[in-house]
């Protein structure tokens, strides 16, 4: 195994630890991402539990009423900021250098602290629990309910600093992987022979730097209205709830592309392999992708429907928030073409892609269903909207990622996952999940609205209730089987080979997991699949060199610190001016070590 | 199965049998919803009715696609599922067929648009002459319906006639409600610092009331905010009107007379109105003037009789979290009084 | 702190070196984020329902004086980089330094104004206008205030022997880039809060 010059040296006497937390390696910071990622899956998983427990039966007493509302707005902040995009993100910082063909992301030392500023913004979500004070009106936050009035409590605070602080993680990560796909990409890669998870990738990395600041603005003026005295939300002094809607839903729809995209990626790059066969219209899935990102800006006035917009927003809205079932419809289409005159190996991967095919479907057409305004006056905060949002985020955005990690695990550990155990765990998932969710439409038909604790018997609502919870045990239980999984395999040799699928993309020409420094010669591209062109060109793979002269940036402890300075002042919001100021000392002295920290 | 001759017919209609099989245990089970009391598939307005237009080709539409797409998504995997000595075809897309497939999708969304304008213009369109105006203001966690014209304000129960359109007036006291009528009428939201306004025509008078309940989440008892609408008759309503505008009864019985003082000296005064009560004038809590007539207590979660009643004045907290009516640690003796009294103001 | 990320300096695809990709990508990022605050200012004005209203408060000449500092400054900070481009070192220092001058000279504008205003009654929390425009304005502010101290940092770093080196042009565009933004993000404040009644 290649070693690379400038990567030994200081690194052999330091332990474990300390090599992870100063790591600026893509690969490793892929793997804390998505460790990370998937503890916070599995809390968020703990708490939907919670909730469907107390919803199995009417008038359930399992929780109280503001418990309940605690945990399903933390279930919907830890799953989409800290489970699903972390999750995502762990991907893209462990394969955009290796599909691309370089060595590292752009700006290493900021990827490193970009994860540990995420890890802050979680632990100030999540410590909300410890002080009984978790944030409890709804993700969407939705004044003056939030306002210091209705919400006296420290839950909305944690709710606007856990936010803008992971909201700063996220913006530099964007930047970042903007960067790296724009400028970083290996010769013979343009951009239309970039793999469509690059393009998604590229989507999602806009679309976070263009609706992250209109957030953080409205989480600011949520602040200083709880704090400082402002009424930019509140009523009777002039303010208006109404802003803040339009300020969250200008990020909040952007950002369920945010998490659905990368899946679609994921499944664009799962799907040509298994089959054996080119993707099926790769401009398309692009340019649907694209145009997704671009549409998504213009939609989300379709999540206020019901506030009084007046009739011509209804129509400019609902025509815009159809028009984007056209690229996805065109999507789905592709997907089907590409596995058609195929002969595509069932593998786990597969099934989950497959999954996401028709899982996804589903929750894209009820979608367009709501975009409809008048129908939305039936489904807009009832449990239909709940089956819809969860067919997009675990049918679409959970399977897709699980795809995935069945799909890469051997890239990045060298180690095929069980398939056998795979598939079965993937029949509970399956099942679980569409008995968790699939019952929530008819639920929503019958006239339940979310985010109620608890319902009266003679409703009618009783039997799917109690059949959603059953599914979501089902679902559990496959979730533990994958987590079984991965225990087990990672106990065994690492026997899986560079290329177990006969992959297409440049990841799969190096070893499995790759070295430091990715590629031991720069791979040099001439098509869309390029090994698969270099496979039917008798092209070899470029002899190793007999001495790599390769340069990778040393670890350096700086992002670490500027993170915990990051973390202070975050915590110094939320407390006292002293702990703020502290913070600032950290991060004005991690600054100035990291500008002037030599990197050669 | 497999992906020519007799092999591919088999596919064709297995997987055809699945979805088909699924499709209709997927339709059986909607349409058992459909027909709850809360239902939102069950128009009996012509607000409704208008939803009810659209709904129906965006549901069936999106059924068609559900089929279409499960259906050759299990086919394809059936067909071209590994197998020995099989070649993948080797092509990178079809400009025709892919055009065509951009059509579809195009298609579907202008069907669904078409009428979905044609609903938005009727139900955001002013209501007629002669309408019904009723003022409907969202509390934590309760409804008020204010009639302007006879002068009544009441709490949870809206009364209205069939055939004539009624005009709701939206207002929130305090955070955001929404006002959402299944039966009657598509959810419109109670934002504090703005007005709104919604309109419908019941069809019919029917004794059963229509069930509703606060669609924009509020707080801790959002779920207990819930409230019924009645569609009387033209006679039954103006009967209703005289004498929901009339001062309250005066208590009859002797506990029912405590109860009125036990009224004044728990402080129930200071928030709620009685007419004819000089001394309860308060505007926070639902009028009470004709609770007794009411069918339910507490925003609509609880029935009116002597025994929930006695439950809710007993804590009501525990009954509604976060109520704003606090436990007033009355003794059972004050409790009995208060419930003859407030079940005695017909 | 524009020295961190050496490591990249070597090819890129487009040519353009990856931190001033990293600096255009950004200030598109920052374009939505003013954009936001600008929108939340406009759409609160006339919602005063007390006063101090603009009229009362608003003084167009210091403003200008203030305003005609910072675009000064953005002079000041074209020649640093034309003294950066065309290696005349002494002329960038000087630059440089005028740019950080005028800089703090317009913070303590800004900072007189702020004093001012609350003294004539208007805080955060008096109305609308008050909020939205301490909000906007402060924020720019800490803008100019993180500009000063870069352009300090890099100007620092140029008295190093290894400060900045032979990417010394790279550097003082870059930190222009961000320079000119800030002053244009100004300029349309000062038209749409000041000059348009």
């Amino acid at each position: 195994m290649a070693t690379a010059v400038g990567t030994v040296g200081h690194t052999h006497e330091e332990s474990t630890v300390w090599k992870w937390l100063t790591t600026v390696d893509h690969k490793k910071i892929g793997v804390l991402y998505l460790v990370t990622g998937f503890a916070f899956f599995l809390i968020g998983g703990i708490e939907a539990v919670l909730i469907r427990t107390q919803l199995a039966v009417p008038n359930g007493t399992v929780l109280d009423a503001g418990l309940y509302n605690q945990l399903f707005t933390m279930h919907a902040l830890t799953m989409i900021f800290l489970a699903i995009m972390p999750m995502g993100a762990a991907f893209f910082n462990y394969f955009i250098p290796l599909h691309i063909g370089a060595r590292d992301v752009a700006f290493p030392r900021l990827n490193a602290l970009s994860y540990w500023v995420l890890l802050s913004g979680g632990l100030i979500l999540t410590s909300s629990f410890l002080f009984g004070e978790a944030p409890d009106g709804g993700w969407f936050a939705y004044a003056p309910l939030t306002d210091e009035t209705f919400s006296p409590n420290k839950g909305l605070d944690f709710y606007t600093v856990g936010l803008v602080v992971a909201g700063l993680a996220s913006l530099m990560s964007s930047l970042n992987f903007a960067v790296t796909i724009i400028n970083m990409r290996a010769p013979g890669m343009t951009m239309m022979r970039l793999p469509v998870y690059m393009w998604m990738t590229f989507v999602v990395a806009f679309l976070l730097i263009l609706s992250l600041p209109v957030i953080t603005v409205a989480l600011l003026q949520l602040y200083f209205d709880r704090n400082f005295g402002t009424h930019f939300f509140t009523p009777g002094t002039g303010g208006d709830p109404i802003l803040w809607q339009h300020l969250f839903w200008v990020f909040g729809h952007p950002e369920v592309y945010v998490l659905i995209l990368p899946s679609m990626g994921i499944v664009s790059e799962v799907l040509p392999v298994m089959s054996r066969k080119p993707l099926f219209g790769y401009t398309a899935i692009v340019m649907a992708g694209a145009a997704i990102g671009v549409l998504g800006f213009g939609v989300w006035s379709h999540h206020m429907y019901t506030t009084g917009l007046g009739t011509v927003p209804q129509y400019v809205f609902s025509a815009s928030t159809m028009a984007i079932g056209v690229p996805t419809g065109v999507k789905v289409f592709n997907w089907l073409g590409t596995m058609y005159g195929g002969n595509i190996r069932m593998t786990t991967a597969t099934y989950y892609s497959i999954g996401f095919i028709a899982l996804f479907t589903i929750g894209g057409i009820s979608g367009v269903m709501h975009a409809s305004p008048p129908v939305d006056g039936q489904h807009q905060d009832s449990y239909f909207i709940v089956a819809h949002i969860h067919y997009v985020l675990f049918g679409g955005a959970i399977m897709g990622i699980f795809s995935g990690l069945f799909y890469w695990f051997p890239k990045m550990t060298g180690r095929l996952l069980d398939e056998t155990w795979g598939k079965i765990g993937f029949w509970f998932l399956f099942v679980g999940m569409n008995l968790t969710f699939f019952p929530m439409h008819f639920l929503g038909l019958a006239g339940m609205p979310r985010r109620i604790y608890t319902y009266d018997a003679d409703l009618g609502w009783d039997t799917w209730n109690f059949v959603a919870t059953i599914g979501v045990y089902i679902l559990v239980v496959g979730i533990l089987l994958f987590m079984l999984n991965v225990f087990m395999t990672l106990r065994k040799p690492a026997t899986a080979g560079d290329d177990p699928w006969g992959g297409a993309t440049l990841e799969w020409a190096t070893s499995s997991p790759p070295p430091e420094h990715n590629f031991d010669v720069v791979p040099v591209v001439r098509d869309r699949d390029p090994l698969w062109y270099n496979r039917d060109h008798n092209i070899p793979m470029p002899e190793r060199p007999a001495h790599l002269h390769i340069h990778m940036p040393p670890p350096s402890y700086f992002p670490l610190v500027l993170g915990i300075g990051i973390l202070l002042i975050g915590v110094g919001a939320l407390s006292s001016l002293a702990i703020t100021a502290l913070g600032v000392v950290v991060a004005y002295y991690a600054v100035w070590g990291w500008a002037l920290e030599p990197t050669e | 199965m497999g992906r020519s001759g007799p092999g591919r017919i088999i596919a064709i209609v297995f997987s055809g049998a699945v979805v088909g099989v699924l499709s209709y245990l997927l339709y059986l089970a909607f349409a058992d919803s459909a027909n709850t009391p809360q239902s939102t598939w069950m128009p009996m307005s012509d607000n409704t009715d208008n939803i009810h237009a659209v709904y129906q080709v965006v549901f069936y539409l999106a059924a068609a696609v559900f089929i279409l797409i499960l259906f050759l998504t299990l086919l394809f995997t059936l067909m071209f599922r590994e197998r020995e000595g099989a070649v993948a075809q080797q092509f990178h897309g079809n400009s025709k067929l892919e055009v065509l497939l951009v059509g579809v999708p195009v298609l579907i969304v202008v069907a669904m648009m078409v009428p979905s304008f044609k609903a938005i213009a009727q139900n955001t369109a002013d209501p007629p002459k002669g309408a019904l105006e009723v003022v409907a203001i969202g509390h934590q966690w309760w409804f008020e319906f204010q009639y302007p014209e006879f002068g009544i304000t009441t709490a949870n129960e809206l009364h209205v006639p069939a055939g004539r359109a009624v005009s709701v007036t939206l207002k929130s006291n305090d955070v955001i409600h929404s006002f959402w009528v299944p039966q009657l009428v598509g959810k419109v939201d109670m934002v504090p610092g703005h007005t709104n306004h919604l309109w419908f025509t019941p069809d019919t008078a029917r004794d059963e009331a229509y069930l509703a309940q606060c669609a924009e989440f509020c707080g801790a008892s959002h779920a207990n905010m819930r409230f019924r609408v009645f569609v009387d008759t033209e006679a039954k309503f103006s009967d209703w009107t005289k004498a929901t505008a009339a001062d309250a009864a005066k208590p009859a019985s002797e506990l029912a007379k405590a109860g009125e003082q036990q009224f004044t000296a728990s402080g129930c005064i200071g928030c709620h109105t009685v007419k004819g009560n000089p001394l309860a004038q308060g505007k926070a809590g639902p009028n009470l003037t004709h609770i007794g007539s009411r069918t339910t207590i507490a925003s609509g979660i609880l029935p009116n009789s002597a025994e929930p009643m006695h439950k809710w004045l007993a804590n009501p907290p525990a009954v509604k979290p976060g109520s704003k009516m606090p436990n007033l640690a009355l003794t059972e003796e004050q409790i009995q009084k208060l419930t003859a009294y407030l079940e005695s103001l017909k | 702190m524009a020295a961190a990320h050496a490591e990249t300096q070597h090819h890129t695809t487009t040519g353009i070196d990856n931190r001033k990709l990293l600096m255009w990508i950004f200030l598109a990022s920052e374009c939505l984020f003013f954009g936001s605050l600008i929108s939340t200012y406009l759409i609160f004005r006339g919602d005063s329902i007390v006063g101090p209203l603009p009229a009362d408060l608003l003084d167009i000449p210091l403003t200008s004086t203030s305003t005609f500092v910072l675009l000064m400054s953005s002079l000041t900070m074209v020649l640093a980089v034309f003294g950066a481009q065309h290696n005349r070192l002494g002329l960038m220092k000087g630059m440089l330094l005028a740019t950080i001058v005028l800089g703090l000279v317009f913070l303590g504008f800004q900072v007189y104004e702020f004093r001012h205003f609350a003294h004539l009654g208007l805080n955060l929390g008096t109305n609308q206008f008050g909020a939205s425009f301490y909000l906007l304005t402060g924020i720019h502010g800490t803008h100019v205030g993180v500009g000063v101290l870069y352009l300090a940092s890099l100007l620092v770093a140029s008295a190093r022997r290894n400060g900045l080196g032979k990417e010394a042009a790279l550097h003082v565009d870059i930190a222009g880039l961000y320079w000119h933004f800030v002053d244009i993000v100004w300029i349309v404040i000062f038209t749409l809060i000041y000059l348009i009644p």
